[in-house]
């Protein structure tokens, strides 16, 4: 076996291979294109077998699988990797940039002594490495070239399509000599947050509101407006995070997926953790001052203007 | 116990704003205390109220103009401030290794057994100094800490990590440790009058390289960026325009030829 351009590092939670894992194949085949090399696999902990089944698509040229432990563990996947980085010797190393993911790749590059850039919306490798990757709240894009003969980079969900097609590649067992007895953090569970009395991913239309909304007083009008167009509200990350509405109201990605027939966003920016939750409406309507805001760019109507000036008009258009 | 908190300053961008080569001009910049960090600070001062730590120490890199926001950390309950800056600082691009660098300094010589960060920067967004932190000082880490209990006699945190898609992981941490703290952990307090008062009598450490055993070349990153510019918009979205009434009547048509009426 040769040694591999891309060392790419699969996810799964409870059983489940995550769609990152199959998004960071197709990242990963490009750049060992470019590199010109293989592209590896490695996937660690739980069912292995089954998940390196799954992985096994076009272009894979090698798995690793490394059967210790159960579930996600931070020193499990670091030990891990460093071993599977010392034994193939990959130029790349390609993570998720998932809540696991940065709870062990920065780890991972540190100890390796490797650059890493983080959030990576697109690589390409000519002679260098670059990355881009978004700054300021998405408002700007910067690529970023990376000195160095070795690196490591997350990659951002949902911006490459998933691997597809089955693949050839040789599966072996690979012991990494890691022991889940031994970390400092232990997983004692999980629990699933926010199943209250409305499940907004049942509803066919969400009135979805944003910090645009400014004060908690200023909320009724958003029930107002979703009373009278028979819709449910929803909500991006802030209006929980201040209290205002429970766990179970949030879209996105920490909270629900949603794919309703039309997705009302009032006062919602857009920041991509949160179209990661509502992107599947079947209709986008975003009403938003700043003509710029993200949302506009995935939206099927927009309206550039004053929520509060918007919505007490449209309620009155509906009662 | 003491609990270190690192805070930075960042740069907010409004709705105009002109990129001049690789960084957007400077007077088109605002900046502000990370919000992420306004939640890991609130966390720090919890735990000195709660009798768990006996001393928080706010710790930033960042230019004279950012004591502005260090001092908010003083004036919500950090006992005093660390920060660190250099005219090579200001020149460099700082990646996740040189932040690392300059935190470890730091933490040597003020021997935390805690350290809370923000999970992320709101500018560079990279999310990933706090755990590269824990692996070269030798700490245990949890990133995307949305709970904590900390039980100082067992030497443990108790946490809750979010995960993607409305799950929670319970985890147990050894002490010490650092925590990247999300929002949604507590709610941050506003500074009073009082706060903002005392915090002009607290104190800031300044210390440049020298200071922390570093040179020049310890800042030299391995990241530059060679290209900034804005993205182009992929909308194919209809805008529609008027005056309040007329757009919210036209607003109205559509949602109905949606099917939505109450």
């Amino acid at each position: 076996m040769a040694d591999p351009a891309v060392l790419a590092v699969a996810e799964h939670r409870r059983g489940e291979l995550r769609e990152i894992s199959l998004e960071l194949l197709t990242a990963g085949r490009e750049l060992a294109d470019a590199i010109g090399g293989e592209l590896h696999v490695a996937v660690v902990s739980g069912d292995v077998e089954a998940h390196a089944d799954s992985l096994n698509r076009e272009g894979v040229d090698a798995i690793h699988t490394v059967a210790v432990g159960e579930e996600f563990d931070h020193s499990v996947y670091q030990g891990a990797v460093e071993a599977l980085v010392d034994a193939h010797d990959p130029t790349t190393l390609l993570l998720p940039n998932s809540v696991n993911g940065l709870d062990y790749a920065p780890a991972v590059a540190e100890s390796l002594g490797v650059p890493l850039v983080t959030d990576a919306i697109d690589v390409a490798y000519d002679d260098a490495l670059t990355v881009t990757r978004e700054q300021y709240g998405s408002k700007v894009e910067t690529t970023i070239e990376v000195d160095g003969d070795r690196f490591a980079i997350t990659i951002r969900g949902g911006e490459w399509p998933a691997a597809t097609g089955a693949g050839e590649a040789t599966i072996e067992s690979f012991d990494a000599a890691v022991d889940p007895g031994e970390s400092g953090a232990r997983v004692q569970g999980y629990e699933e947050v926010g199943d209250g009395d409305v499940d907004i991913a049942d509803a066919d239309v969400l009135v979805s509101v944003g910090r645009g909304i400014e004060e908690e007083e200023n909320l009724e009008l958003i029930f107002d407006l979703a009373e009278a167009m028979g819709a449910t509200v929803s909500s991006s990350r802030p209006i929980v995070d201040n209290g205002w509405l429970p766990k179970n109201r949030q879209v996105g990605q920490s909270g629900k997926v949603v794919t309703p027939d039309v997705y009302l966003a009032v006062g919602i920016s857009g920041a991509v953790q949160h179209v990661a939750g509502m992107k599947g409406a079947e209709t986008i309507i975003a009403v938003n001052t700043d003509p710029n805001a993200p949302i506009f760019d995935i939206a099927d109507y927009g309206i550039v203007g004053d929520l509060f000036e918007i919505v007490p008009e449209l309620i009155d258009d509906f009662e | 116990m003491k609990v270190l908190v690192t805070v930075k300053e960042v740069a907010e961008v409004g709705d105009d704003f002109a990129i001049e080569g690789t960084e957007i001009a400077e007077s088109d910049l605002e900046y502000d205390l990370n919000e992420w960090d306004d939640y890991a600070i609130e966390a720090g001062v919890r735990l000195a109220e709660d009798g768990i730590a006996d001393e928080v120490v706010a710790l930033t890199i960042g230019p004279e103009r950012s004591e502005e926001t260090i001092r908010m950390a003083l004036a919500k309950g950090a006992d005093r401030a660390v920060r660190v800056w250099d005219d090579a600082i200001a020149e460099a691009f700082l990646d996740v290794d040189t932040k690392v660098d300059l935190l470890e300094a730091v933490v040597d010589e003020e021997d935390p057994d805690l350290v809370l960060t923000g999970v992320q920067a709101a500018d560079d967004a990279f999310g990933a100094t706090g755990v590269a932190l824990a692996d070269r000082i030798g700490f245990e880490h949890a990133a995307v800490v949305n709970d904590l209990d900390l039980d100082a006699d067992a030497g443990v945190a108790n946490v809750r990590r979010e995960l993607e898609g409305g799950v929670e992981e319970l985890t147990e941490v050894d002490v010490p440790a650092v925590l990247t703290v999300q929002t949604g952990i507590n709610e941050p307090r506003y500074a009073s009058l009082r706060g903002i008062r005392q915090a002009q009598r607290k104190e800031i450490a300044t210390k440049d390289l020298a200071d922390i055993g570093l040179s020049p070349d310890d800042v030299e990153g391995a990241l530059t960026v060679t290209n900034m510019y804005e993205p182009e918009s992929e909308s194919d979205a209809e805008i529609i325009e008027g005056d309040p009434g007329e757009a919210a009547g036209r607003l109205a048509e559509v949602l109905r030829e949606k099917g939505v009426d109450a």
